[in-house]
């Protein structure tokens, strides 16, 4: 396991080492420096600018100066809003986005998992077919369509329920909630069903049933341990989806979150900002990775 | 194999033609290719034309699809916007799909170090988020139409890369290939003669299921307004700008969304067609 992990971390270090490159060299050959928006800046105020940026350096210390500045959390000041540092701006937005992926998780779960186990229980049959055509449905439905039609039908010609904001009035969670997770909700059944279809027909679950447990225990507790494993392993990925899912849905609901900050660092051209939060969310993706590799691997032995 | 060519081919149309959802699926692109191509004949009214005076108006006799706030009609709008997605989609499939192919043949004909360095590079690159270094490259480089659609392609070869090196080891190994070998047939024939062709089954409904993968990327990326750029326009511009105005006029909305989900849904199923269609032991 431990041996696992490391061999995991060889890989994932280099890749992260990688991207901190690239992205630090794309922001650094971007045409036109930071401070051209500003007109009327003299000369001796842009060296300025520049000499307290680290702009005059040569590049090789700004990146070793960055390098050493990310290891130790740090990733610099905002050009956007000099007031501010960059890490504190990510620690503002982060806790939002993450309370948002977490509730599209559970809800992707909570309604992917029951749909697909109710699929392979009952194969071919209506219980199967409605559920994992609306599957495909919710897969071929993207955030952008989702996120806009759903405030149309239930926060405008309903009026059921909030369509801006993050708990400020209650239940404007919802909405963002089932725009992110819908798309996974429905990857997430079609996975527990072909899951639980293969472990459905194996010879330990036979055995359960002429035991004469209930149904019950034979589905959640022998057979959803080994069904779940495709869906573990596609919760890595899906983080990955879920945080740049949130560039849209946070966009779309007006949720301050760290996707909407990236969204407009993007369109500012705040270079630091994009460059922290970038180098930010490749970290948080590849650990994701890493980690529902391990949980795989330790739920299903064969993997490793 | 020019021999049997025609027959496996015909067999899988008729595969293909005889699963209902894919059969109307194909119906649905053809149609959307071809208004996509002809627009500039076909067109009801001039791409730039604004009828200011008329403003947004509802579906009518004269604008079928209702018209946007600056008075231009959403269907002229939607086809020309159709011919960047599809554009974009197919283009970086294209790009993909080249890229991968030759990888994976060289890697998986070569074999031994060569095959494990390039693998091991394909490994490494399947680790970075390229959702970010894309919306990088938008914001650095500027909104470029073609660097977008190379960006992108240039991402996802990866996946074809893995499917065509599995096809090369097997077919590599089998007689036709050992026996073009000790004819004496140069590598580089081998390769575009014999392995490509062979392998390229897998490689077309994997190429189908990425269309719409980019399409959908493209949308995204058009909606947060880091993609197409005025005045250009697609379907993930008009589904933005139906957003914002979809309070008062919903046909700004509701016309692209619909038409650019019948797409992604045609074309995923199309791709499952497919696959069930060139092999027969996969699927239900």
């Amino acid at each position: 396991m431990f041996e696992l992990i490391l061999k995991r971390l060889g890989t994932a270090i280099p890749v992260l080492l990688a991207v901190i490159t690239l992205t630090f060299l794309m922001v650094h050959s971007a045409p036109g420096g930071p401070f051209d928006a500003e007109k009327a800046v003299t000369p001796e105020v842009l060296a300025k600018l520049n000499e307290k940026y680290n702009l005059d350096a040569p590049l090789w210390e700004q990146y070793s100066d960055y390098l050493f500045g990310v290891v130790q959390g740090d990733f610099g000041p905002s050009f956007r809003y000099p007031s501010r540092s960059v890490t504190e701006l990510i620690t503002i937005g982060l806790p939002i986005t993450f309370e948002l992926a977490v509730y599209a998780i559970i809800f992707a779960l909570m309604l992917g998992v029951s749909a697909g186990v109710l699929g392979a229980l009952k194969p071919n049959t209506l219980y199967d077919y409605v559920p994992m055509t609306t599957a495909m449905l919710g897969i071929c439905v993207p955030s952008i369509i989702l996120g806009p039609s759903l405030i149309l039908i239930f926060g405008i010609w309903l009026e059921w329920l909030p369509v801006g904001g993050w708990g400020d009035i209650p239940g404007d969670k919802i909405l963002p909630t089932i725009t992110l997770g819908t798309a996974y909700a429905a990857y997430c059944a079609r996975l527990t069903r072909g899951g639980m279809l293969e472990i459905l027909n194996q010879d330990f679950i036979r055995t359960a049933r002429a035991k004469g447990l209930s149904e019950f225990r034979v589905v959640v507790v022998h057979a959803l341990r080994g069904g779940l494993t495709p869906v573990i392993a596609f919760l890595g990925p899906a983080m990955a989806g879920l945080l740049a899912g949130s560039f849209v849905v946070e966009t779309i609901f007006g949720i301050p979150g760290l996707g909407r900050f990236y969204v407009e660092a993007a369109f500012n051209r705040d270079y630091t900002m994009i460059l922290g939060s970038s180098i930010f969310f490749s970290t948080l993706i590849i650990f994701f990775n890493l980690l529902s590799d391990v949980i795989a691997a330790s739920i299903n032995p064969k993997l490793r | 194999m020019e021999s049997n060519q025609p027959s496996l081919f015909k067999e899988a149309v008729e595969r293909l033609t005889s699963n209902k959802l894919s059969f109307y699926s194909c119906i649905y692109i053809c149609f959307i290719l071809i208004v996509a191509i002809s627009t500039p004949l076909i067109a009801p009214y001039d791409y730039a034309f604004q009828d200011l005076d008329l403003g947004p108006s509802p579906p009518s006799s004269e604008h079928l699809l209702g018209t946007d706030t600056l008075g231009r009609d959403l269907l002229t709008r939607m086809m020309y916007g159709s011919r960047i997605s599809l554009m974009v989609g197919f283009l970086a499939t294209l790009v993909a799909l080249v890229i991968g192919v030759m990888w994976g043949t060289i890697a998986g004909f070569v074999g031994g170090k060569t095959d494990a360095i390039m693998m091991r590079i394909v490994d490494v690159l399947y680790g970075i988020p390229f959702i970010i270094l894309i919306i990088l490259l938008m914001v650095i480089f500027g909104r470029n139409l073609i660097l977008l659609f190379m960006a992108i392609g240039a991402v996802e070869w990866l996946t074809m890369a893995r499917i065509v090196r599995s096809q090369v080891m097997s077919l590599s190994k089998q007689e036709f290939i050992l026996a073009a070998e000790a004819m004496g047939v140069r590598k580089i024939s081998i390769i575009f003669r014999h392995l490509i062709p062979n392998a390229i089954g897998p490689v077309i409904v994997y190429a189908t299921l990425t269309v719409p993968q980019i399409m959908l990327l493209e949308a995204f990326l058009s909606f947060l307004g880091l993609g197409v750029q005025a005045p250009l326009s697609s379907w993930g511009i008009l589904i933005r700008d139906g957003a914002v105005s979809m309070e008062e006029y919903w046909w700004l909305l509701v016309f692209p969304s619909v038409t650019f989900s019948l797409t992604l849904f045609s074309l995923n199923f199309i791709g499952d067609g497919l696959r069930d269609a060139l092999d027969p032991r996969s699927g239900p």
